[in-house]
């Protein structure tokens, strides 16, 4: 039985046509109830769906053999799984973002907000800029309004919230998608199924290019 | 004798483990349980984590709770020509544990060979390694891996330092996208960055990972497949050989390891249970001359390997009280356990034990 974690909500919704679509359909996911976990007997898998920041625990610890998780979730986190595909969904960037008129003279101690602090950390690090983080769990794009911080760093899709905000974006840091896990265990004894369902994965996102 | 029933699955494994290393030679090497604080902080970066257990010996010395027991067997050896010290070791390190962020103490069993190291000696502790997987289960995988074979595949790829760290990382993590990422950002040739992307994709039965090599003509330099072939062909003749296979995602710190590297899986738990390898530079670092190649398997992780469902703590219940005669109890006592049986001597049944039989001698005379 392979056990496979979703994301709640839309993306997983994109997802789960993927994993049906590579021969590995559960019909009973689509009824409208309130379960959390399907399985299809026939074809030995089981799907759960997951809050989208949980994947990657249920993966790494086992709970789950392959799952789908951001990248943003998967550079903050550092779980100790394989990375096997680059879905090319939910794709956004992780950017540092500050009022228009913001400009970074260096000269000073830089206040960074921001829902993600080891990547901003890992940033900043690898630029030699000494900073203080400030951790944040929502509506981030206020810090520097309100003088909170000198810059964010967040996810960005579009940039509406952050041009309504009248901030913009100074550099990107990296680019983020949604990308197919799999537990490193589970890879050496599931491991024909996971490469079967990584291969129609695969194609099906080259004939969406 | 001990009846092996009662022992748990980390309690079996340390006294199968322990035969079989001294089968090969390997004695069992005891060492204090406190280390010098400074000692760990000028190696800090060969340890997992740079956090420790610190405090004031009586005589105000920095002590420290051992995170590792590798650097303690380097630090009491010396550098005989001709011979091959040859230990192992069943000890508890403290750690802080990644999920919890907490310390834990973890139970390390391990073997190490210090000294010239030969190819045989690499056979041997990939032989051991898969032979103490087997003891543990059946269902088990031994992957292995060739540092200096990637590292000579990168630097023939691109010279910056940066552009290596994270390509090792993503070859560990089995990641082409981000490979091929870091090579457009870094300028790498078409060409190479294919080659690059294709390696991520050879893993599995060593013949055939091989010929793959061989087939994508992978820059790689002769004397590590060379290596590869030989060390396979050791290994044919196993009678686990196909558990043992080649797997270039199975990557440890360069600064210490080079050359073999390996880590081992068994099916039902979710990380790998065994790891180890060739880690001539963490001696060089250390200023010895000798090579040295080595092992550990985490046995707090054995705890969650499934085990015979207990559907009873004990056999018999049997209750009394202050009335009941001293003598029948002892005697009675002594007849269950005279059957075999396991008995817990309680007052009342409150619900906190399950048994089989209830014996009531509440009263007895």
């Amino acid at each position: 039985m392979l056990n496979v974690a979703l994301p709640k909500g839309r993306l997983g919704e994109k997802v789960y046509a993927m994993f049906e679509a590579a021969g590995y359909e559960c019909p009973s996911i689509k009824e409208n109830n309130r379960k959390l976990i399907f399985e299809n007997e026939e074809k030995q898998v089981r799907y759960f769906w997951v809050k989208p920041s949980d994947v990657a625990i249920y993966v790494e610890r086992g709970a789950a053999d392959i799952g789908v998780a951001g990248k943003d979730i998967l550079l903050e986190y550092a779980p100790d799984v394989y990375e096997l595909l680059d879905l090319d969904l939910g794709k956004c960037r992780m950017a540092v973002a500050a009022p228009c008129d913001f400009h970074d003279d260096g000269q000073k101690t830089l206040k960074v907000a921001t829902k993600f602090t080891n990547i901003a950390a890992n940033y900043y690090a690898s630029l030699g800029r000494e900073i203080d983080i400030i951790k944040l769990n929502g509506s981030i794009e206020i810090a520097p309004i309100l003088k909170l911080s000198d810059v964010i760093v967040d996810i960005v899709e579009t940039g509406t919230t952050l041009k309504e905000n009248n901030l913009e974006v100074k550099s990107t840091i990296v680019p983020i998608s949604a990308r197919l896990i799999s537990n490193k265990s589970s890879f050496k004894f599931k491991g024909t199924d996971i490469e079967k369902i990584v291969e129609s994965i695969k194609n099906q996102v080259k004939n969406n290019d | 004798m001990i009846n092996s029933n009662i022992l748990r699955n980390d309690e079996k494994a340390i006294f199968a483990l322990r035969e079989l290393y001294e089968k090969y030679g390997y004695k069992p090497f005891k060492m204090s349980k406190f280390e010098e604080y400074e000692f760990y902080i000028q190696n800090k970066d060969f340890l997992v984590s740079d956090r420790i257990i610190a405090f004031n010996d009586t005589s105000g010395k920095l002590l420290a709770l051992k995170p590792d027991v590798t650097l303690s067997i380097i630090k009491n050896g010396e550098d005989v020509e001709g011979f091959k010290q040859k230990v192992c070791y069943n000890e508890n390190v403290y750690r802080v544990s990644e999920n919890t962020h907490q310390f834990k103490e973890i139970m390390q069993t391990g073997v190490e060979c210090i000294g010239d190291i030969s190819l045989y000696d690499i056979y041997e502790m990939v032989v051991m390694a898969a032979e103490s997987l087997a003891l543990i289960s059946d269902d088990f995988v031994l992957e292995v891996s060739h540092l200096g074979l990637i590292s000579s595949l990168l630097d023939n790829i691109c010279k910056n330092a940066n552009f290596k760290a994270e390509a090792i990382k993503f070859i560990s993590d089995k990641n082409s996208h981000d490979l091929a990422r870091i090579c457009d950002e870094n300028n790498v040739a078409e060409l190479d960055k294919i080659a690059l992307q294709n390696f991520v994709s050879i893993y599995g039965e060593r013949n055939a990972v091989l010929q793959k090599l061989e087939d994508e003509n992978v820059n790689i330099g002769k004397d590590n497949i060379n290596i590869l072939r030989t060390l396979s062909n050791m290994l044919d003749n196993l009678s686990f050989s196909g558990k043992i296979k080649f797997d270039f995602s199975a990557v440890s710190d360069m600064n210490y390891y080079n050359g073999i590297v390996f880590k081992g899986y068994i099916n039902g738990l979710s990380q790998s249970v065994l790891s180890g390898g060739q880690y001539d530079n963490l001696l060089y670092k250390m200023g010895r001359k000798s090579g040295a190649i080595g092992f550990a398997i985490y046995l707090d992780l054995l705890e969650d390997l499934p085990r015979e469902k207990q559907n009873f703590d004990i056999d018999v219940l049997l209750l009394c009280d202050g009335k009941t005669d001293n003598q029948l109890l002892i005697d009675t006592v002594n007849q269950i356990v005279a059957c075999g049986k396991t008995v817990s001597v309680q007052n009342a049944d409150v619900g906190k034990i399950r048994y089989k039989e209830l014996n009531d001698i509440r009263g007895g005379v």
